[in-house]
């Protein structure tokens, strides 16, 4: 055992270069020719296909993946990329173990789904590697659209826009677009700078600008975008962080999981990147996972996720669960927060067990902690808004909210799971919307 | 585990086995490693006239096609017959047959058509010591252009004269490779039995172009922008040499003829099935190229295993199936069958559904759940959705009981026997008696 493990405290350079590359490398290494045609092979070609149907971008993977399996990447990049233009990021943050692959005919079969993921992330790095962009701008509608946020939701809707022939300007609070496939996704799941070249590629398609720092609400008002464009889509995700509401929760060492993962992502040296020696993580979504396993790659030596219901509601799936416990992460369920402990800093952290419907048994714990994330969801900022569904932008159709001129989609969107994939087909279907409405 | 001990035209080989004349058995080497790895016997690559050997190719002489996984299903050559001097190979024939005394050695051959050229050839063989010999009228690429090969084997009179120049000028059991480039197999077999043949060996190659290279837009394989067809084996060409070893079996001219089947045979259920129809034993080439010598391990273990469980012996296997191999108009038009889904193995993945919809009798019906059914009123138990499906035994033909109605038809299934010979829609139909 390493002194440095086990030093206690918030500290950078737990773990040798070596180890934290190794541990931030690709979580599914890309497939090579021969491993992909193989992959390939195993697709039955399935009449209407239950996989296509479960896609929320309703790509075509039959048809992909004998494009693959007949030498023709490139060509099943299009079938992809034609129905999801973030195909390449999705091939990598899709949970495609609840997805297509779920109901791949030979998962029921034998418990052996064709790896669509994977072969999708093979077609579309193909393409980009020869830096095609499949698609043509339409002539000039002369028509100008405002996209709020560069999250995958906002760039699917943009590109669909620009390819439609309008002219867009994409506006993002943050100093680099992407959203969440940038600051919100574990890098071992967008290596290379994936997220930020996956944005370049987009852009190829051409009529699109992007203004960074640029916020709603702090720079910008709704009403400025609505007179000052022919439409406006907002996809500007979820900005607020939902705290634990507990005594202690200010504590020096207490933070947002979504920001630890923001960082880790931007961070050019891992190694100067500090962690604690005993973590918890406070949720039970895809968040606290990307967070808690990251933590131990980062070289913590206790990682703990506790989350308030049993394992089985987990929001993260099976697959990412399975993930952080072969990570090293333990998993503690029914258990609530009671309070932060510490003397300024965090020490300990307090829990209650609780029932599936969260009736406290009385019984208690601590657990030593010198970093606690919290990761029990995010939240919509909602001023100056179109009218809310919930704790979200009512929408109606694909997209179109309260105001006329404005479509909304992606997790600041009421309905749909807050799932990349989601995302991109809001905004496509919002763009096509959007399209509809300015050239009728 | 059941005696493979085979005797094929008086040769004795420990099991039925043989390497079929092709690379695998060109030299020495390798003829001593393939018994070593347990075949029964081999079939020396074709040996031509003393002189210059001929020459091959500097370039690919192999093409080939592929499944899943890259899994070799059929193999091209452009290969000549042995490159080596004559009397190399004679002098390591008798080598190899005196250390290998139990296992067969028959060696192929292929002079002009001269009686002298045999003539001067057979007795430096017999010298060898070696079983028997094996007449290539077969190579279908190359030594055709010069006269030989399958230039004889498609040319009955020519087979059936070098056939009784062979056997008047040798003691020999002579066995005669048949091509299959030719469009009725029993006139070359006819014309060899005419000759004296002692059996015949089939197939040779099928005439072949694998693949054609979309940026030189030339055949492979490819010399210098060049190509030419080349012999076809290997998984691909089994039906094709089933049926043919079929033909020969159940002629009237030919049958009981021994056959020595070869033509993709590359398991133990290929050579059991291939002896079925008639074949004596079999001769493999592809599958050793493909997977080494080892493979026959398999194949003696497996064609055991098969024996023991029938309680039948090898000569027992030979042409069983060759009763049941019919013509058209005698199959029996009464026997009606349905397709049947077994609910509990389809996965649903639809693809009876696709392609009964789309290529045959609308059939099959799909719920919204994905539940597939057969539709009894359209289907003509066709079996394109048994062959399709992904699923082994998923789907199966059920015949109909006799004084069933066929929900198709709206017809009785009659018990008696009617194939079209008795139909009344064939116009040449006989009168039941």
């Amino acid at each position: 055992m390493d002194a440095r493990q086990l030093a206690g405290g918030i500290r950078a350079g737990r773990l040798e270069p070596q180890a934290l590359e190794e541990g931030f490398s690709d979580l599914h290494p890309p497939y090579d020719d021969h491993e992909a045609l193989v992959a390939a092979d195993r697709c039955y070609f399935c009449h209407d296909a239950p996989c296509a149907t479960a896609c929320p971008t309703s790509i075509d993977i039959p048809l992909f993946i004998r494009q693959i399996a007949t030498g023709t990447p490139e060509a099943a990049a299009k079938t992809i990329l034609s129905q999801n233009i973030l195909g390449g990021m999705c091939a990598r943050v899709c949970p495609t173990e609840t997805l297509c692959e779920e109901v791949c005919v030979r998962e029921v079969a034998e418990g052996k789904p064709v790896e669509i993921g994977r072969l999708q992330r093979y077609a579309t790095d193909r393409i980009m590697a020869r830096n095609i962009h499949p698609f043509e701008r339409a002539a000039p509608t002369g028509k100008r659209v405002v996209v709020v946020g560069a999250g995958p939701a906002g760039l699917s809707c943009a590109h669909r826009l620009a390819m439609k022939g309008h002219d867009v300007v994409i506006l993002d609070a943050r100093a680099k677009p992407g959203g969440l496939n940038e600051f919100g996704i574990a890098a071992y799941k967008s290596t290379d700078d994936f997220a930020a070249r996956e944005v370049d590629w987009l852009l190829g398609i051409g009529g699109i600008t992007i203004e960074t720092g640029r916020m709603l609400g702090r720079d910008l008002t709704l009403t400025e975008l609505t007179s000052d464009y022919d439409a406006v889509f907002l996809g500007l995700g979820l900005g607020g962080v939902n705290t634990l509401g507990i005594e202690g929760d200010d504590r020096e060492g207490v933070l947002n999981a979504v920001e630890f993962i923001s960082e880790l992502r931007q961070a050019g040296d891992l190694s100067a990147l500090p962690v604690g020696r005993d973590v918890v993580v406070i949720g039970g979504g895809m968040t606290a996972v990307d967070a808690a396993v990251q933590a131990k790659l980062l070289g913590a030596l206790n990682v703990t996720i506790v989350y308030r219901r049993s394992q089985a509601r987990m929001a993260a799936s099976a697959f990412e669960q399975e993930l952080a416990q072969a990570k090293g992460v333990r998993i503690i369920c029914n258990a609530t927060p009671k309070g932060v402990h510490g003397n300024g800093a965090v020490r300990e952290i307090e829990f209650e067990f609780t029932d599936d419907d969260l009736t406290p048994t009385g019984e208690s714990f601590r657990l030593p902690a010198d970093q606690v994330f919290r990761a029990i969801g995010q939240s919509l900022v909602t001023e100056g808004l179109p009218v809310l569904a919930g704790r979200k932008i009512a929408v109606e159709g694909p997209g179109r909210t309260s105001l006329p001129g404005v479509w909304a989609g992606g997790d600041c969107a009421a309905g749909g799971d807050d799932l990349t994939v989601t995302a991109v087909a809001e905004g496509r279907d919002a763009a096509e919307d959007i399209h509809a409405t300015l050239m009728r | 585990m059941a005696d493979l001990t085979s005797t094929f035209v008086g040769i004795k080989s420990p099991n039925p086995f043989w390497l079929a004349s092709a690379p695998p058995t060109d030299k020495e080497y390798n003829v001593r490693r393939a018994y070593e790895a347990g075949w029964g016997g081999v079939v020396w690559k074709t040996l031509g006239e003393e002189g210059p050997p001929v020459v091959n190719v500097n370039g690919p002489r192999y093409g080939a096609i592929w499944g899943a996984d890259r899994r070799l299903l059929g193999l091209n050559n452009i290969e000549l017959i042995t490159d080596r001097p004559l009397e190399v190979n004679l002098r390591e024939i008798k080598a190899v047959k005196r250390d290998y005394p139990d296992r067969a050695l028959v060696v192929s051959l292929m002079v002009p058509c001269e009686e002298a050229a045999w003539k001067a050839i057979l007795p430096l063989v017999e010298e060898t010591g070696a079983d028997g010999v094996e007449l290539n009228f077969g190579c279908p690429h190359g030594m055709s252009e010069r006269g030989m090969g399958s230039a004889v084997g498609q040319v009955p009179e020519y087979i059936e004269m070098v056939t009784r120049w062979v056997k008047q000028n040798s003691r020999m059991p002579c066995i005669v490779k048949l091509t299959p480039n030719i469009t009725d197999i029993r006139k070359p077999a006819e014309a060899a039995k005419r000759g004296g043949a002692d059996a015949v060996s089939l197939i040779n190659t099928i005439n072949s172009i694998t693949s054609v290279d979309l940026d030189l837009f030339a055949p492979e394989p490819t010399i210098d922008g060049k190509g030419a067809h080349g012999g076809y084996c290997g998984p691909a060409v089994k039906p094709i040499a089933l049926n043919m070893v079929a033909e020969i079996a159940r002629s009237p001219e030919t049958r009981g003829m021994p056959i020595s089947g070869i033509g993709g045979v590359t398991t133990w259920r290929d050579a059991a099935e291939f002896m079925a129809l008639g074949a004596g034993n079999v001769q493999v080439c592809t599958a050793a190229m493909t997977y080494g010598f080892k493979v026959v391990q398999e194949m003696i273990s497996g064609l055991s295993q098969y024996l023991d469980e029938k309680g039948v012996g090898l000569s027992d296997l030979v042409g069983r199936a060759v009763p049941n191999v019919s013509d058209w108009q005698n199959l029996n038009l009464n026997a009606i069958s349905k397709a049947k889904i077994d609910q509990d193995l389809c996965i649903s993945c639809g693809r009876c559904y696709a392609a009964c919809e789309d290529t045959s009798h609308q059939a099959i019906a799909m719920s919204p759940d994905r539940v597939f059914t057969v539709k009894d009123d359209e289907c003509v138990a066709c079996n394109l959705c048994v062959n399709v499906c992904p699923v082994e035994g998923c789907i199966s033909m059920e015949r109909m009981d006799i004084g069933a109605t066929d929900p198709r038809t709206g017809k009785v299934v009659p018990a008696e026997f009617g194939d079209w010979t008795t139909h009344p829609n064939n116009p040449m139909a006989r009168a039941a008696e």
